[in-house]
């Protein structure tokens, strides 16, 4: 049962974790401060006070453990939800993310699975390099993980539901600057994905709660001249650019993939069929980021209906400097993506600037 | 000593098979890698066969184990079959992994075998996780996690080590301490005598243990298994052992010299055993011989079947990236 009125992404998790937790006596979270503290980002708050100590455990600082312990009880039956309090320290406990939680189930000749999640603080939040990275292109690259990223509240209560009943090892990014956000704007009621049957705002609001399926994109904005394809943080702002070019005439449509892995390909590939124009946007470092691998796959599968090159957009490929200014300059604003999405329109030279 | 004649009568042939289905399992697979019939690389537990076995002996069929790269002789000790083993040797579909993990990555979640693995010290972790459920279950299974001396000083153990005393977990840490890790000495890669001069930092009891001896492991494993069973949390003990081989397949270890390694062949643990055994009269000659004989028998017929048993496919390695949603 989700609460009355509009969440936030934090609360959004909050309440699937709750949720599952009641559900399946099996789920368990693990983390640093993430029981009587309630998690660095407060996504982990009351789960302590209603499911006990047992099974929301507080971690000592030993990434390796935190992510090897979820492993190994996922192994033997159980669900765990294992936080990063950073994306950027899954560094510390790497080989049991991508050694050993990505093959087990396939070294093992399928007689173990490890069905757990392991949820990452991603984003740029004025830090500095070792605290904003958005990591994703890691753990898309490894083989046997699957990678979330939602970017609404909505989409991330049923993305994790679904997440931690998969029984594969599942990477659950959170951007930052979204926990405190309630709504992506654009769309109204941040209704639930345009590949599900409910038509009606009745029946949207109905739906919002439910599981959603990891493997389907949605379609955050329709549109004519311009598939947008962004994750994360740059859903929002594409959107907003989609805004600032409907007055120039420019109709643009947004495309959230909600996971990197499964990707849905057909939703992308639909989506640029009938716009014949793609930019892709996220906060990853450019170079070899999943912005890439889905601009590579645009450009393969897509060839013949492009009128222009794909344009990727990221981050500078530079380790993220500390403050606001330098950051924002570094990273993809609302005014970059009008102007990728204005280029690549004219069939120009669509390259732009180096980012 | 502490065992009574008649129990140690009747624990002696399991513990002396064990030790020769080992021994003699590495060594026919030494020589299919030297005949070139098998390919990839081993690390072989020729000399290190007590220490799998005294462990393997006090262990419950529903306790669970964690084990390193250098694991055949732990997944024999933990009862998995010689076919299956020597068809994942051979990349069979028959085999333990179904010929998808091979010599670092063999399974048996039908006896708890959490697995060997390629990467020092990832195991030890996860069998911390593995303990974690059992608490968690409320079970008094234990689980075994076995690393070297190398991966004593990995980060990973030391946060496992820690935790699992900060949580009084059910594990028992044994860290077989062979010497070296690859060619770095153990005495050059520790500023103390001995890894488990660090049980005490770590907030658990520690053991040292003659790992040649395979009643002293068995003893020791005995107090540590128990100690976990009744929840009173891990403990940590290190056998000093040696391998006779080098670290993997062909290396021929030119960093230890032949006098070292002479004397600790004089300490040959399954030699060791069956003298004891006849000392004691806890087993004939006879009937140590005719074990020798059977051993042998089982081990030419795995690799029999694993050479007629058809390999795995690789549209099997596309199948088990994922579960099924």
């Amino acid at each position: 049962m989700t609460r009355a009125g509009p969440l936030t992404m934090a609360a959004a998790i909050n309440e699937a974790l709750r949720s599952e937790m009641t559900r399946d006596p099996r789920v368990i979270v693990l983390g640093q401060d993430v029981g009587r503290f309630g998690g660095a980002f407060l996504v982990t708050r009351g789960l302590y006070e209603e499911f006990g100590p047992e099974r929301v455990r507080d971690m000592p600082i030993s990434e390796a453990a935190i992510i090897g312990c979820a492993v190994g009880a996922a192994m033997v039956g159980w669900r765990p939800v294992a936080e990063m309090q950073y994306s950027d320290f899954v560094a510390s406990g790497f080989d049991q993310i991508v050694n050993q939680a990505a093959k087990i189930h396939l070294m093992s000749g399928g007689q173990y699975r490890v069905p757990m999640v392991l949820r990452l603080p991603i984003g740029a939040n004025e830090h500095g390099a070792q605290h904003d990275q958005s990591p994703e292109a890691w753990f898309m690259h490894t083989p046997g993980l699957k990678v979330v990223i939602p970017s609404t509240p909505t989409d991330a209560l049923g993305l994790m539901k679904s997440a931690i009943r998969d029984d594969n090892p599942v990477v659950f990014c959170e951007h930052k600057l979204l926990y405190g956000t309630k709504s992506v704007g654009g769309r109204a009621g941040d209704g639930p994905s345009t590949d599900e049957t409910a038509a009606t705002p009745g029946e949207a609001a109905s739906n919002a709660g439910d599981a959603i399926p990891l493997g389907r994109a949605d379609v955050k904005r329709r549109g004519e001249d311009v598939t947008v394809v962004a994750t994360a943080l740059m859903v929002s702002r594409a959107l907003e650019a989609a805004e600032a070019l409907a007055e120039e005439g420019l109709s643009i449509e947004v495309v959230d993939p909600r996971t990197l892995v499964p990707l849905d390909r057909g939703t992308i590939l639909e989506s640029v069929a009938r716009t014949r124009h793609a930019v892709v946007v996220t906060e990853e470092a450019r170079t070899a980021s999943c912005a890439a691998e889905i601009s590579s796959l645009i450009a393969e599968e897509g060839f013949d209906v492009l009128d222009a090159p794909v344009v990727r957009l990221g981050t500078a490929d530079v380790p993220l400097p500390f403050g606001k200014t330098v950051q924002a300059a570094l990273i993809p604003s609302i005014d970059d993506i009008v102007g990728a999405c204005r280029r690549v329109a004219r069939s120009v030279d669509a390259m732009g600037s180096d980012r | 000593m502490s065992q009574a004649p008649l129990a140690l009568a009747q624990a002696a042939p399991g513990l002396l098979v064990t030790m020769l289905r080992i021994r003699e399992f590495e060594t026919a697979l030494y020589r299919l890698f030297m005949a070139g019939e098998l390919g990839g690389t081993m690390h072989q537990a020729i000399g290190q066969e007590a220490v799998a076995a005294g462990v393997g002996a006090v262990l419950r069929p529903d306790d669970q184990m964690a084990s390193t790269h250098r694991g055949h002789g732990h997944a024999i000790a933990m009862g998995l079959p010689l076919e299956a083993i020597m068809a994942e040797m051979y990349g069979c579909a028959s085999g333990c992994s179904s010929g998808m993990g091979g010599s670092m990555h063999l399974f048996d979640a039908s006896r708890g075998f959490l697995g060997t693995t390629g990467v020092v010290g990832a195991g030890v972790p996860i069998a911390v996780g593995a303990a974690l459920a059992a608490a968690l279950e409320g079970s008094d299974r234990v689980t075994v996690t076995f690393f070297g001396d190398g991966a004593a000083n990995q980060g990973a153990v030391h946060e496992a080590l820690n935790l699992a005393a900060a949580w009084g977990l059910g594990v028992v840490f044994v860290c077989e301490n062979n010497g070296y890790a690859v060619s770095m000495p153990t005495a050059e890669a520790l500023a103390i005598g001995g890894v488990v001069e660090r049980a005490p930092g770590y907030g658990m009891p520690g053991a040292s243990v003659d790992g040649q001896d395979v009643l002293a492991v068995r003893d020791a494993a005995r107090d540590a298994v128990e100690r976990a069973r009744q929840g009173n949390g891990p403990s940590l003990i290190e056998c000093r052992t040696y391998r006779h081989k080098g670290h993997s397949r062909f290396e021929p270890a030119r960093y230890r010299s032949s006098e070292e390694l002479a004397a600790w062949k004089a300490r040959d643990p399954i030699e060791l055993f069956e003298q004891r055994c006849r000392a004691d009269d806890l087993m004939t000659e006879d009937e140590i011989a005719t074990m020798h004989g059977e051993v042998k028998v089982e081990v030419e017929a795995a690799v029999e079947l694993a050479r007629r048993s058809p390999r795995a496919d690789a549209e099997m390695a596309r199948r088990l990236v994922f579960v099924p949603s």
